[in-house]
């Protein structure tokens, strides 16, 4: 198994230098085919061997532990020279004073610090077995994906680009391993390290184009990521100067213990503060609408797969301690309020990508509310919407990056009648969308579970939360629904490439699949991984309902094909819609006043005058920050 | 008869005799407006003529899938109501209807014709009004009776409505837009006087109208239980107070829809939003607090 | 009258007509006369409508959006020409942009004379609409049939 472990996290960084020296674009795309393939197969390997097993927590050490001890140190000072080289290179000099004050503390107490005790520095259990596989099978059909979409997005749309394609790709690569590597550590500071890897990477993929708006928006998710790196940095020196160890289940398993010391939460809020940093969450979510400047690939990687999973794989880590106190509650409170006030703003945008970024920000904080909540049922909910967005998230982008490809817009008012002119694109979307609030599909399950949860915990303000962001969330999907069905007369031709249908309908494959064997995954995977963090599992939607949403399942699938056969051959007489007797001849042209035709245009509700991003972007950033100032004072004034 | 026959009894009589106990309170609907407004009236068997007329009519249509999306409009809706009638989730039911709702906001908007559109986008603004209110309601009954099961509910020994008055309040307000009653009749209503003609049925030709009438019907009963259920209790006798109740409930709306006039959706939304809120969000917060 | 028939829904169109029609028209629809006894209802909308109701004349822009209004209809339908104007063009008749009655673009069922037509006159119009609009219930698919293979 460690053997296996090192190989998952290694090969991926030595995999990123061949697409990186190949220039051939035909080579290249096969050898990231190729190499593609070899990881997604490790990582279910691994993944599988594992479960196989047994499913048995596992702790173990790398061979050659020590050396790679020292790699992780250099390679801090790497990734701060690559910081501090290119902030002054763009001229924001004072981002690279977080990198410098993080990377010496940590490396300066791992030096001169203590001596802490050696213990093993991976961790295998069902959360990072979950994680393995989305980064392994869903980060990796985005690679694939990526291949054809960059080659339309130089070759097609932006060839005034410079074309850095293998850069592209090799960074992708470089995503993988620091991800495998974030999800297996259990000591910080190889944590901090992947965690450090992330930032960069997703810094570097945003600042693609070189745009002046591109660049501007990567060095925003620097400075915000760095500050939760600066957390975590902050957490190793506590705990090991204060608690002597620098592990993340040591200082877990302090602060739940129950003569815990006072000061044992500091570390947990500090990683808290990380995590939510990580996953985008008010106040820090102006770094993920940014990331969307990035061509879709990286935005979608970003995304479903790494960047902000990340964040929500470190909170579900700490759940077990956030039940009931000062972190949990700073936790919850903040995913909470993210939740209702993203999807609101999502109300207001008409950027499909904008919209994506809007609805994540706003899942995301669902997730996070469940984890700070930190209940068994809670922390059920959470691992379900993790997969369940994992997988239509990420479909969804690369839905409406092929779109742009093709029509050159990817917004939603162009979008009219995309059933008619690209009935397969509109196809995926509408599984996508369909997944993220349609009943019984997964997002809503777990929407469910999450409100079950709070209710059972007696928490008003989180049901109201809920309640109303279910509430804005099913608006802005219902009118992007509504729009794909209809009436378009333009014909154009679908520039998709096949490797791109074949990503997106694997995973519109895997979604359905996912909702079918929705009790099947709940019993063997998700209720093994919360009976393992709180030692007993129970379901918290009962077998029966699980049944009866499957059958809905079903039922949704057949009873359209099923009343389509039936009404096939209704004698049905085509007449022109009513508008007010004065079309021109079609559903689309009316004459006006002086008897020339028009073209008619029907367009959706923004609501910028209520929900507006001017109106409550700022008020949403200024509370989110009230609740984390104040709690974290909270806590550490609470300490001492 | 066991339990299980029971339910099944129940929501078998749901699926065959709903159209018509709805259809009957639609005919008396719209004959005591007829009396409020000073006017006689048609028959009380009124809808069930215009029902009939409406499946002997041509079948025209603007979009041929139409009548694809409103049949599983329907389809959804009843399942709605037999899921609720057979005694299962009330979450569930809830999620299941506003799933089948999307079905409707897709067959009026697939059209392209402007006055369905603007119908539907009001239906959507409808849709997230009333939402929060509803999910709020089931989370009510949750914390009244430690279970979202219909069948547990009924079997409870204090109606739920005492520990409910806001939820009721709040339910009832948001049945207003949920019956296409005015004040809040934006999307569609019954009566001629619309200025986006028909709003969402606007392009709903014969039996397609028809059918979402009924599936109205369908929906109709199923949120009238909903009301019943928080009369209900494990006594016998309570049916009858809590068809009483019902039937005053039915006809507070009747009375809402003749002494108001159509509002805008700002107001309506705002208006929503504070009863949920006010209503539905204080009763939760004392219920938390009391019932931890 | 079966009671069966009793489901009657009006569209109202206006053309070229002084609104006189049109005030009489609506005011069946008070309960002085409240047509809506016999099940009428006004509807705005011709997917919906059984009969067609038009006050005033046709004149050169309105023509096609009669016709087109005409056509939206599903059958059975019955045509009502309500006034005068309607019914010939009344006093526009000589007008230059009037082109007659509204049977100059659709056939018509029934007319209504006055001017203005009497509520009395226009229910016993909708009454006899009614009646026309049963029989035709028989035959409209036929007819229909008989286009289609001409």
């Amino acid at each position: 198994m460690d053997k296996l472990v090192t190989i998952l996290i290694c090969l991926p960084f030595v995999m990123a230098v061949l697409p990186a020296i190949i220039k051939n674009s035909k080579a290249r795309a096969a050898v990231v085919y190729l190499c593609g393939a070899i990881v997604m197969a490790l990582s279910v390997f691994t993944a599988v061997k594992w479960a196989m097993a047994g499913g048995k927590a596992m702790d173990f050490n790398l061979p050659y532990t020590e050396v790679f001890d020292k790699i992780i140190l250099v390679g801090d000072f790497l990734l701060m020279f690559l910081i501090i080289y290119l902030s002054f290179k763009w001229k924001k000099g004072i981002i690279s004073f977080l990198s410098i004050i993080q990377t010496l503390l940590v490396a300066g107490i791992e030096l001169f610090g203590p001596e802490v005790e050696e213990k093993a520095v991976i961790h295998m259990d069902w959360l990072t077995f979950i994680m393995i596989l989305i980064i392994g099978i869903i980060g990796v059909a985005i690679g694939i994906y990526a291949v054809g979409y960059m080659h339309g997005y130089h070759i097609h749309h932006h060839k005034e680009l410079t074309d850095r394609r293998s850069f592209f790709l090799a960074m992708i690569f470089v995503f993988y391993g620091a991800m495998f590597g974030l999800v297996l550590s259990q000591s910080l500071i190889w944590l901090y390290f992947f965690w450090e890897i992330t930032s960069v990477t997703s810094f570097l993929l945003i600042g693609y184009t070189r745009s002046e708006e591109a660049i501007n928006n990567s060095f925003k998710a620097l400075w915000m990521n760095l500050l939760g790196g600066l957390g975590i940095a902050v957490a190793i020196a506590y705990a090991i100067t204060v608690q002597g160890t620098a592990n993340l289940y040591d200082v877990i398993s302090l602060a739940g213990a129950h003569n815990a010391a006072r000061g044992a939460l500091i570390p947990i809020a500090m990683l808290a503060f990380a995590a939510l940093t990580k996953s985008a969450q008010f106040p820090f979510s102006g770094w993920l609408l940014g990331a969307m400047v990035a061509p879709t690939p990286s935005s979608a990687l970003l995304h479903s797969a790494t960047m902000v999973k990340a964040g929500v794989y470190l909170l579900l880590r700490l759940a077990v301690v956030m039940n009931n106190n000062y972190v949990g509650q700073m936790v919850y409170l903040v995913g909470g309020f993210t939740f209702l006030a993203a999807s609101c703003l999502a109300i207001t945008v008409s950027d499909g990508k904008k919209v994506l970024a809007y609805s994540t920000i706003s899942n995301l904080g669902l997730i996070v509310a469940c984890a700070g909540a930190g209940y068994q049922e809670t922390v059920w909910a959470a691992v379900f919407l993790i997969i369940f967005h994992a997988v239509s998230k990420s479909m969804l982008f690369q839905c409406v990056g092929a779109i742009e490809n093709t029509t050159g817009s990817r917004d939603i008012e162009d979008m009219q009648g995309l059933i008619m002119r690209f009935p397969k694109l509109a196809f995926i979307l509408m599984i996508g969308i369909a997944g993220m609030f349609l009943a019984p599909f997964g997002m809503l399950v777990s929407k469910w579970a999450a409100l079950k949860a709070f209710v059972d915990a007696r928490s008003a303000l989180m049901i109201l939360f809920v309640v109303f962001g279910s509430a804005t969330t099913m608006f802005y999907w219902t009118k992007w629904f509504a729009k794909i069905l209809g009436v378009n007369p333009n014909k154009s031709r679908d520039l998709t490439k096949p490797n791109e249908y074949i990503s997106m309908f694997f995973h519109a494959i895997l979604l359905v699949a996912l909702c079918v064997c929705f009790p099947l995954v709940s019993k063997y995977v998700v209720l093994p991984l919360t009976g393992e963090m709180y030692g007993n599992a129970s379901a918290v939607i009962s077998q029966g309902n699980i049944i009866v949403m499957v059958i809905m399942i079903v039922a949704l699938l057949v009873i359209p094909t099923f009343c389509y056969l039936l009404t096939r051959n209704a004698g049905v007489k085509e007449v022109m819609a009513y508008m007010g007797g004065d079309n021109a001849g079609d559903n689309v042209r009316f004459l006006d006043s002086v008897g020339e035709p028009k073209e008619l245009q029907v367009s959706n509700w923004y609501m910028e005058d209520v929900f507006g991003e001017k109106k409550l972007f700022t008020p949403s950033v200024i509370i989110s920050t009230l609740i984390i100032l104040v709690l974290l004072c909270t806590i550490v004034g609470g300490a001492f | 008869m066991t339990d299980l026959q029971i339910r099944i009894l129940v929501a078998v009589c749901y699926v065959v005799l709903a159209p018509f106990i709805a259809g009957l309170l639609d005919g008396f609907d719209r004959k005591i407006s007829a009396r409020m407004q000073g006017r006689k009236g048609p028959s009380i068997f009124q809808p069930f003529y215009d029902i009939k007329k409406l499946f002997g009519k041509q079948f025209l249509s603007a979009y041929r899938l139409q009548l694809v999306l409103v049949l599983t409009y329907m389809i959804l809706v009843v399942m709605t109501g037999v899921l609720f009638y057979a005694g299962l989730d009330l979450l569930l039911c809830f999620f299941s209807l506003s799933t089948a709702v999307m079905f409707l906001i897709l067959a009026s908007s697939a059209t392209h014709s402007p006055f369905s559109s603007q119908g539907t986008h009001r239906e959507m603004m409808q849709m997230m009004a009333y939402e929060p209110m509803v999910l709020l309601t089931a989370v009510g009954f949750y914390l009244a009776c430690d279970t979202f099961s219909v069948n547990e509910i009924i079997k409870s020994d204090i109606p739920a409505i005492c520990y409910l008055p806001g939820f009721f309040v709040g339910f009832v307000f948001i049945l207003t837009i949920k019956f296409r009653k005015s004040p809040f009749d934006l999307s569609t209503s019954h009566h001629a006087h619309q200025e986006v003609v028909k709003g969402v049925t606007t392009e709903m030709v014969g039996k397609e109208y028809a059918m979402t009438t009924i599936t109205e019907w369908y929906e109709v009963v199923f949120l009238l239980g909903v009301v019943g259920l928080f009369f209900i209790t494990s006594n016998p006798w309570s049916i009858l107070w809590t068809v009483a109740a019902i039937l005053a409930v039915y006809f507070l709306e009747i009375l809402i829809d003749n002494v108001s006039a159509r509002v805008k959706w700002q107001l309506m939304l705002k208006l929503a939003w504070s009863v949920t809120i006010i209503a539905g969000g204080l009763n939760l917060f004392i219920l938390t607090l009391i019932n931890r | 009258m079966a009671k069966i028939e009793k489901s009657p829904w009006l569209l109202h169109y206006d053309g070229s007509s002084c609104n006189g029609c049109d005030i009489e028209v609506l005011a069946c629809t008070t309960p002085v006369y409240d047509v809506e006894r016999f099940g009428v209802i006004n509807t705005g909308n011709p997917m919906h409508a059984d009969i067609f109701l038009v006050t005033g004349g046709i004149n050169s822009q309105n023509a096609e959006v009669v016709k087109q209004i005409y056509n939206q209809m599903p059958n059975p339908k019955v045509v009502l020409a309500v006034g005068t104007c309607a019914c010939t063009g009344g006093i526009f008749k000589e007008c230059y942009n009037i082109l007659g009655g509204v049977d100059t673009v659709i056939p018509v069922d029934i007319y209504v004379p006055g001017c203005a037509a009497r509520p009395e006159s226009i229910i016993d119009g909708v009454v006899q609409a009614v009646a026309l609009y049963k029989e035709k219930q028989k035959t409209w698919k036929k007819e229909e049939k008989t286009e289609k293979g001409a």
